[in-house]
């Protein structure tokens, strides 16, 4: 069995006349270490489909399993357990916590985690090092720039160690360079072994996975393996160590 | 980091909010304190000036007979029981269950007398105890030494005497050091002297004719104070004046009433600002509770959160809120009542029962708020970012 089972996912919102299908019956499976892009239009269900991925928001019927544990079966206390230590989140707009400095936002997740303040620190600081920002840990969120606080972002996601990282369109309001860095950031992690699910728009980011699920109106099209994903023809190419990233800077 | 880490920084970020919760609390503790700290002190103050009614317990000889006399106006001659009461015998009071309760006791002597050819009453009493026992006395003169008598108005009158007279009693010779005013009383009619010239005149030393006790306290347990006094003066009949005591006890209660009503209405509205602050609080902060929610935080770390939230706040209100109270106590007391000295001490117990009641009203009036916040959908409040 896969990893991550999709399985006859479905969520509507409201009921009757007002009903609305966000999600129909989708159906796939992740590998451990994959990186999976969703791309789609505005409103064709792939942010609901990964707050579904994120034990977020139950789904109307189906199954979704991660290493054979059926999320949606668990309290709502095991879910909170379950996102802690699965699941890191990634957002667009970063929903950083703006009254608490970069180190302490990224060592959130450690909060309820019955380890020494001292080894938080450590670990959050070590996630600020491997995100290249770690000489800003004891700013505010609104003193650093919009990159820096997509690492921050990052940063909290991994500080966990989590075995899935799910990102919502992580590049979706940085520029061109940053969303490279990020990108590139996302992808290093990905080598390390991290299983990343990414709902994006932008096909240049697409390019960075390994397999892209594009969904429509609720409904999943098709999944591709891209051919054209730029770890794909680096490693084809025997060249991972000279990496490009297919994104232009400006 | 921990949860309460974010609570703290959530406080300093949103001072307006705290200030604001600080201040709800803050108002109804100090007020509670206030009205609390007054009833005592008012209390205290009511106790003094109550006490100046003189005594509400007398102790007299057994008699079989019934009282000829009504409002001053006698309709007998007075009757001389046959089991009159020791002298030695009151110091028995002292050691009944009670006897802290006991503010004073005088023993009274009475016995007629002749003067000038006129019949009269003497009494034999404690100068010392008199001032409290009958505050009301004012005087012309001074207090009699063992060879001077204090005259009643009416007396002085009729035997024509004056501070400075001498009197003739029973062949001795006695110096009027002072004749009271009128008072309406039967003190009016009588001839006052020191107990001990009382029993050598009338012929009965050691032996009192009746004891006066002024006994009270917040509490006092009057009727059991009778029956306490009953039991180690067996010979004696002791009689509570019900209608004093009643009146006292009244007066404390309405007093109490009214203030404990009064703080019950403050310290709901101040629960109420805060449950209304928080819930302003907790809507503010949605987004950032689905933050938490989505990196794991549980609804019980949410709840902890705001509720360690009200902790910090409610704490500190309520050890400022009893240093506001016991001051506020302190200038208000003036306005209440005119005597000076009433005392507002600070109060190790009512200080723990302030700190008690804000904590207690900061975490009840921010359950609700808290619960609020651990149940929002965390994907719905991450949308509200």
């Amino acid at each position: 069995m896969s990893y991550i089972h999709v399985d006859a996912l479905t969520k509507q919102y409201g009921t009757r006349e007002t009903a609305v299908l966000a999600v129909r019956n989708m159906t796939f499976e992740i590998e451990t270490g994959e990186f999976i892009g969703v791309m789609g239009e505005s409103g064709s269900g792939k942010s609901t489909l990964l707050s579904m991925m994120g034990a977020l928001n139950t789904p109307t019927s189906g199954r979704y399993t991660v290493d054979e544990i059926d999320v949606y079966t668990l309290t709502p206390d095991q879910r909170a357990d379950f996102r802690r230590e699965f699941l890191g989140f990634v957002f667009q707009s970063f929903h950083l916590v703006p009254y608490l400095t970069v180190l302490e936002n990224v060592m959130l997740p450690l909060t309820t985690k019955r380890i020494s303040a001292k080894e938080k620190r450590a670990m959050g600081k070590e996630a600020l090092e491997r995100v290249g920002i770690g000489s800003k840990s004891d700013r505010l969120p609104n003193q650093i720039s919009g990159g820096e606080q997509e690492r921050v972002a990052v940063a909290r996601a991994i500080v966990n160690e989590p075995p899935i990282l799910l990102a919502d369109e992580p590049t979706g309001n940085l520029d061109t360079k940053t969303s490279r860095e990020v990108m590139d950031l996302l992808r290093t992690l990905n080598e390390e072994g991290m299983t990343i699910v990414m709902v994006t728009h932008s096909p240049e980011c697409a390019h960075y996975a390994h397999r892209i699920l594009r969904v429509s109106d609720g409904l999943l099209l098709d999944q591709k393996r891209s051919e054209d994903s730029h770890y794909i023809r680096e490693k084809e190419r025997g060249r991972k160590d000279k990496i490009e990233s297919p994104i232009e800077g400006p | 980091m921990t949860v309460k880490d974010i609570a703290l920084r959530n406080l300093r970020r949103r001072k307006a909010k705290a200030a604001f919760v600080f201040l709800g609390l803050l108002i109804g503790v100090s007020a509670v304190i206030t009205f609390v700290s007054l009833i005592d002190a008012l209390t205290q103050d009511i106790r003094h000036k109550l006490e100046k009614y003189g005594a509400n317990i007398l102790i007299v000889p057994k008699t079989e007979n019934l009282s000829l006399t009504y409002g001053g106006l006698s309709l007998g001659g007075i009757s001389f029981e046959i089991e009159q009461i020791h002298e030695a015998d009151l110091k028995k009071v002292q050691s009944i269950k009670n006897a802290r309760n006991v503010a004073a006791m005088g023993p009274v002597l009475l016995g007629a007398i002749e003067v000038g050819g006129r019949r009269a009453l003497l009494a034999g009493v404690d100068f010392e105890k008199t001032r409290i026992l009958r505050p009301w006395w004012k005087m012309r003169g001074e207090i009699p030494d063992n060879n001077a008598v204090l005259v009643g108005a009416l007396a002085a009158q009729v035997l024509g005497v004056r501070p400075g007279s001498q009197l003739r009693v029973n062949g001795r010779s006695l110096f009027v050091s002072g004749v009271l005013e009128p008072s309406g009383s039967q003190d009016d009619q009588i001839i006052f002297t020191r107990l001990p010239v009382a029993q050598s005149i009338l012929g009965k030393e050691g032996r009192i004719s009746m004891a006066e006790v002024a006994a009270l306290c917040a509490d006092c347990p009057v009727e059991e104070m009778v029956k306490q006094i009953s039991q180690v003066l067996p010979g004696a009949k002791v009689m509570a004046i019900k209608q004093v005591v009643k009146g006292r006890m009244e007066t404390l209660g309405h007093f109490r009433k009214i203030a404990y009503g009064l703080s019950m209405v403050v310290v709901l509205v101040g629960g109420l600002v805060v449950l209304v602050t928080m819930m302003g609080s907790v809507r503010e902060r949605t987004g950032e509770i689905g933050i938490f929610r989505a990196i794991g935080f549980r609804k019980s770390h949410i709840v902890q959160v705001v509720l360690f939230e009200a902790l910090i706040v409610s704490a500190l209100a309520g050890i400022l809120g009893y240093f506001m109270g016991v001051a506020t106590t302190r200038v208000v007391l003036p306005l209440f009542t005119e005597s000076h000295g009433v005392a507002v001490p600070w109060n190790p117990t009512l200080a723990g029962g302030a700190f008690s009641l804000s904590i207690l009203l900061g975490l009840i009036s921010s359950i609700y708020p808290a619960v609020l916040a651990a149940r929002l959908d965390p994907n719905e409040a991450l949308r509200a970012l």
